[in-house]
């Protein structure tokens, strides 16, 4: 066995394991939770006969240990339980919810990425110039800011005062209905939906309304990846073989972007799935603001009501997404740096 | 008293920590914007601490006719929300609530971390796994959401909030100290104290605690506007301190109704959470720097 294929098992073992812990976790908060989960289904007035036989239907008499492995059971079978709120399988809308969020969130991502690394890098190489200090506070101020008040502050600009952009929501309402009867829902991400069914008046309207909370997002992550690659890039340009490209009379441009940012890139990887694992999280209170149809907005209208199976199905969606990441930038790390493999 | 500080040849521990500190804060004066954080928190604290005596109402005086007055209406400087109550007291006594919780936290997660950190790296074998283990499992949940789940689990309500950000926030702590403790455990002085006879409590509580200290604390600034967001986070969504009382999240949830009229109810609190996080950022950094040459970019 490789040991690139060894390390790698040991990494699937541990994720196993975390996921484990992810589980016992949402079962104990399921168990402890103070909304009793026959009440919230049968209602107030429910017969104590009816009451004891939805406990033995859902499995509440047994012990605690033969619940637990019910509950990994069902997991393992995909099955999240059934949304108090709407009698619908957990996971069946979870994913109608989820690509909402990873619309949002990707497109941040992309800013964040474009934005961010060439400012880190200019950074690094002009270490406190204007353009430095610039991204600095810039970034600073992203890290400051309570992104739902951010949310309110651009709507009050952009939308209410000067119209640039779409309101709350996915579309304009005038845009809705159309959006039901002509576009076939193939990955319910709205842009590539209303892109595959040549709606262009559509998408451009979707993009009017997605450019806001994307845009804020945005912020957030490029204030997190141009500092970190602004300091990766600091250690590169310290070492020796930036002085050997030189002396070869490689062009400076060469040295830091092709050299320099190359090396840096490997690091870089663990930041960028970092900060995009945040965003799917920090998606919570950008999607209350925009009223947007997305995960985050799902877990919190579902906790305020108390549809607990709700919130647990979106939390375990969340933190496998969250796992994944990590999990994928780990094996990136390890194929784009060789002394790690 | 320069001279005595800045003596080559300490002639008591004290006077060469006293200088050493001396040196620091030197250091940190230079730097004009961790000057500016500090400013802004020594002002949070000022407002705190004396918000009965500069607060022109009460935080929660109703006057239904002086409702939804804006900004610079006089006797209301930040203007009025829609129970005509002035914005800028509520503010005021809002940045208790915001230091009380701030306050609770730090001092609890990190003492937490600090504690299974050092163990961990101290021990070793299995109980390092296992509670590394445990850490990396809370490192898996995205924090806001475990939060938002534990004050389901737990109600509403202000220490409930503490309770679901400190409980979310220990494991970067744990991590900082395992790691410190793991560069300190085969030195030459622990091996010294433990020949003295000195247990394992002692030797961690006295000596091993003390050199994890620097970077937990230059964590825990970094981390203080993290948790006034997280906190506010909790507010707006309604799961954290409940209405009347006047925190910073809850009033720009309440404000959100009428934005696009009366812009002012939303915005003040926020400029406020802003400031501090702010405040507390540029703070953290120059710490930072002045505590650990080696994280200095």
């Amino acid at each position: 066995m490789t040991p690139f294929l060894k390390q790698t098992g040991s990494t699937l073992f541990s994720l196993a394991l975390t996921f484990l812990g992810l589980l016992i976790v949402t079962f104990i908060i399921a168990r402890v939770v103070p909304v009793d989960p026959v009440t919230a289904l049968l209602g107030e007035r429910a017969t104590a006969a009816q009451i004891a036989e939805m406990r033995a239907r859902l499995g509440l008499d047994d012990p605690i240990w033969r619940q637990f492995g019910i509950y990994l059971w069902d997991v393992a079978h995909f099955d999240l339980g059934t949304s108090i709120r709407s009698r619908e399988p957990v996971l069946s809308e979870v994913a109608r919810y989820f690509p909402a969020t990873l619309e949002l969130s990707t497109l941040a991502t992309i800013f964040g990425v474009l934005f961010g690394v060439p400012a880190g890098v200019l950074g690094a190489t002009r270490p406190g110039s204007i353009f430095d200090q610039f991204t600095r506070l810039f970034g600073l101020i992203g890290y400051s800011m309570p992104v739902f008040w951010l949310g309110l502050i651009g709507l009050l600009v952009f939308y209410g005062q000067l119209g640039w952009v779409g309101g709350p929501g996915r579309l304009d309402s005038a845009y809705q209905m159309a959006f039901e009867f002509n576009v076939t829902p193939v990955t319910n991400m709205i842009l590539i939906d209303t892109a595959l069914a040549g709606e262009w008046e559509m998408f451009a309207n979707a993009i009017s309304h997605i450019i806001l909370p994307a845009g804020i997002l945005a912020w957030l992550s490029m204030a997190y990846i141009s500092r970190m690659t602004r300091s990766f890039m600091m250690n590169e340009l310290g070492q020796e073989y930036m002085t050997t490209a030189r002396v070869k009379g490689m062009s400076e441009a060469r040295v830091i972007w092709v050299h320099g940012l190359r090396n840096t890139m490997v690091p870089l990887i663990t930041v960028i799935a970092l900060s995009y694992a945040y965003l799917l999280e920090g998606a919570v209170l950008t999607e209350t603001i925009f009223a947007w149809p997305g995960l985050g907005r799902y877990i919190t209208d579902a906790l305020l009501i108390g549809d607990m199976p709700a919130v647990l199905g979106g939390t375990i969606v969340v933190g496998c997404v969250y796992i994944g990441l990590n999990m994928v930038s780990d094996i990136l790390y390890r194929l784009a740096d060789p002394r790690a493999r | 008293m320069r001279a005595w500080l800045l003596d080559p040849n300490p002639r008591s521990r004290l006077q060469s920590r006293l200088g050493q500190a001396w040196l620091q804060a030197l250091r940190f004066r230079r730097n004009h914007l961790a000057m500016l954080g500090l400013f802004i928190t020594v002002t949070l604290l000022l407002a705190a601490i004396f918000a009965p005596l500069i607060a022109p109402h009460g935080p929660i005086t109703q006057s239904l006719a002086d409702r939804l007055q804006p900004p610079l209406t006089p006797g209301h400087l930040l203007g009025t929300d829609d129970f005509g109550r002035d914005i800028l007291s509520r503010i005021l006594y809002g940045s208790r609530i915001t230091l009380y919780i701030v306050g609770l936290v730090i001092l609890t997660a990190p003492v937490a971390g600090l504690i299974i950190g050092t163990v961990a790296g101290y021990f070793g074998g299995w109980v390092d796994a296992v509670l590394m283990r445990i850490t990396d499992i809370f490192l898996a949940f995205p924090k806001l959401i475990l939060a938002l789940a534990l004050v389901a689990v737990l109600g509403n309500g202000m220490e409930n909030a503490v309770l679901a950000i400190a409980l979310t926030s220990w494991p970067p702590y744990a991590r900082v100290a395992r790691a410190e403790t793991l560069t300190v455990r085969n030195s030459d002085y622990i091996a010294a104290v433990r020949l003295q006879g000195a247990g394992a409590t002692r030797i961690i509580w006295g000596h091993i605690m003390p050199m994890c200290l620097p970077s937990v604390i230059i964590r825990v600034t970094l981390d203080m506007a993290g948790i006034i967001l997280t906190a506010a986070g909790l507010g707006f969504l309604g799961l954290g301190v409940q209405p009347p009382d006047p925190e910073w999240g809850v009033m720009i949830s309440a404000g959100r109704k009428f934005l696009f009229e009366q812009w002012w109810v939303a915005t003040m609190p926020g400029l406020a959470i802003f400031l501090v996080s702010l405040g507390f950022n540029l703070m953290g950094d120059g710490l930072r720097d002045v505590l650990d040459p080696k994280g200095a970019r």
